[in-house]
């Protein structure tokens, strides 16, 4: 956390309610870090940042916990105006975090074309294909100052692999930001990589500045093969969300404690089924 | 081929109910559409897309919801019997992109051109009234690849003469989008709980196709926020067959989830 700097544009891997980085982002809303501008296929990570008050700007396509269509925080920061934001089309987002990794300025496609898109990003612009082709949406290289991801296994050199059954654009987050920070379920000796099969192995140490060990530490959202998202915890994340004396009561069981704190906290909730 | 000893089927096709007429009027949206990529959102239409596949669209590919490609016809909510392929995310794009991929979506709001919303509901973008997904893929897959779109409940609120965002574009936002916007853009059918519509009307704007048997013009009217047009005589949606009825009844949906988003 001592890497990360107030104001940084912040890339966060993962998918929805899949696999995100939630050790690391616990630890940034216990930080001090504020003023984000945060770039996310968005899930509970989005949500409980904009709860934090941490995000001064959000560029996304969509904010969802998957078995929940929505997540309320999310919600609630914009039906506050708290956050700017920036909807693009999923692809578009695709398409600018390539434009970063690969350090041109953007990347011509048509998603966007004809949508509000280009009304609600004033600032996208097209461009005439030099080719006697079409017109086309120049979608802006999305550079990340840093980025955060969780994989299943890494070794001490950042070298990482997923197990489950998509990388989503995981290795995209890492390869256009000037810094990237991998947390795992496990950290194992190199030799030990790739051992399912080498095309798990889609993160390298070329672009990995630091790797943490956080068994768990996607929860509540899914890690496979690892574990499945804790449905009965997003749930409870849900209806806490919706009242303020009972979001205090889950943010002081969960979320005003350490990393360890909050494991502990998880285990006692999977014992005794209490959500509050 | 039908069988002396096997049990009868469970129903009739005179007893087919509304939400069995809207899975085989999904379905049909995929007739004929070879070997691409279905995407149906909402349990009617995926129940619709299985059933295509088992029946006049064999070449469909469909997903598990996951990175997965499943062959074969499977029950909501039950494992699927085996994979044909692998398709994470990422590699969801080559189809979208290629423009191999019919995709349902199901829209908050949708317009009398077709314009479909799933991003926010009143106010404006930058504080709306009532934050939605996002725009997600929709104004990827509009531009890309042919769209329909599954309403399970037709009303004033969801059929609206605007939209408040354009998240799927619509017959007059591709035109006015140019050459990049229109040239693979391909609205087919809306279907509802009340008929099936497309936008072959003047200037690209909505008309009936059909309505679902009981269903009357009135009440679509009612129900609809825009003056919907059509030609003359509007036909009565198709019954399910006895075989599509068994599918559906005892193969794709035993449990029955189709009536928690159709009522009869």
């Amino acid at each position: 956390m001592a890497e990360l700097r107030s104001g940084m544009t912040l890339g966060i891997g993962g998918w929805g309610s899949r696999r995100k980085p939630m050790s690391l982002v616990r630890a940034i809303l216990r930080s001090d870090l504020a003023d984000l501008t945060v770039v996310a296929y968005g899930g509970p990570d989005v949500g409980l940042l904009c709860a934090a008050g941490k995000v001064r700007k959000l560029i996304y396509g969509f904010v969802s916990l998957d078995s929940i269509p929505l997540d309320p925080h999310f919600r609630a920061a914009r039906q506050a105006g708290a956050i700017e934001a920036a909807e693009y089309d999923e692809g578009m987002l695709f398409w600018g975090l390539y434009a970063a990794a690969n350090r041109v300025d953007f990347l011509p496609l048509r998603a966007g074309l004809g949508s509000d898109v280009m009304k609600i990003n004033p600032d996208l612009r097209t461009v005439t294909s030099p080719y006697g082709g079409d017109e086309l949406v120049a979608m802006p290289a999305l550079k990340l100052d840093a980025a955060i991801v969780h994989l299943n296994r890494a070794d001490a050199h950042g070298n990482a692999e997923y197990l489950g059954p998509d990388l989503y654009f995981d290795d995209l987050f890492v390869t256009a930001a000037e810094r990237a920070y991998v947390s795992c379920e496990e950290v194992v000796p190199t030799d030990e990589l790739g051992t399912v099969h080498p095309a798990t192995m889609r993160i390298s140490r070329a672009f990995v500045d630091g790797v943490v060990p956080a068994p768990n530490g996607a929860h509540f959202t899914s890690c496979e093969p690892d574990y499945d998202r804790d449905e009965t915890f997003q749930r409870a994340y849900v209806e806490a969300a919706g009242d303020p004396e009972r979001w205090a009561e889950f943010s002081r069981r969960f979320l005003e404690v350490d990393e360890a704190g909050y494991q502990a906290a998880v285990a006692e909730l999977r014992a005794t089924g209490a959500t509050r | 081929m039908s069988d002396a000893t096997a049990p009868t089927v469970a129903g009739d096709a005179a007893a087919a109910t509304r939400a069995e007429v809207c899975v085989v009027a999904c379905a049909e949206v995929w007739r004929g559409a070879g070997e691409i990529l279905a995407s149906p959102i909402g349990l009617v239409p995926m129940i619709g897309a299985r059933l295509a596949r088992a029946t006049f669209a064999p070449g469909l590919m469909l997903g598990d919801g996951g990175a997965m490609l499943v062959s074969g016809t499977w029950a909501i909510g039950e494992p699927p019997p085996a994979y044909e392929g692998w398709m994470p995310y990422r590699s969801i794009f080559d189809l979208v992109w290629n423009g191999r991929r019919h995709v349902m979506m199901m829209p908050s709001q949708i317009d009398r051109h077709g314009n479909a919303n799933i991003s926010y509901v009143g106010g404006d973008f930058s504080r709306p009234d009532v934050q939605l997904l996002g725009v997600r893929g929709a104004p990827g897959n509009t531009v890309n690849h042919p769209t329909s779109y599954w309403l399970p409940r037709h009303s004033t609120r969801a059929l609206v003469e605007r939209v408040d965002m354009v998240s799927g574009v619509g017959t007059d936002t591709a035109a006015a989008g140019g050459a990049g916007a229109s040239r693979f853009h391909d609205l087919r059918r809306l279907i509802t709980n009340l008929g099936v519509f497309d936008w072959g009307g003047p200037e690209g704007t909505m008309r009936i196709l059909s309505l679902h048997p009981g269903v009357s013009r009135e009440e679509v009217a009612a129900a609809t926020g825009f003056e919907l047009g059509d030609d003359g005589e509007v036909a009565e949606t198709r019954l399910p067959s006895e075989e599509e009825l068994r599918l559906v009844r005892e193969v794709i949906d035993p449990k029955g989830v189709r009536d928690r988003e159709v009522r009869s």
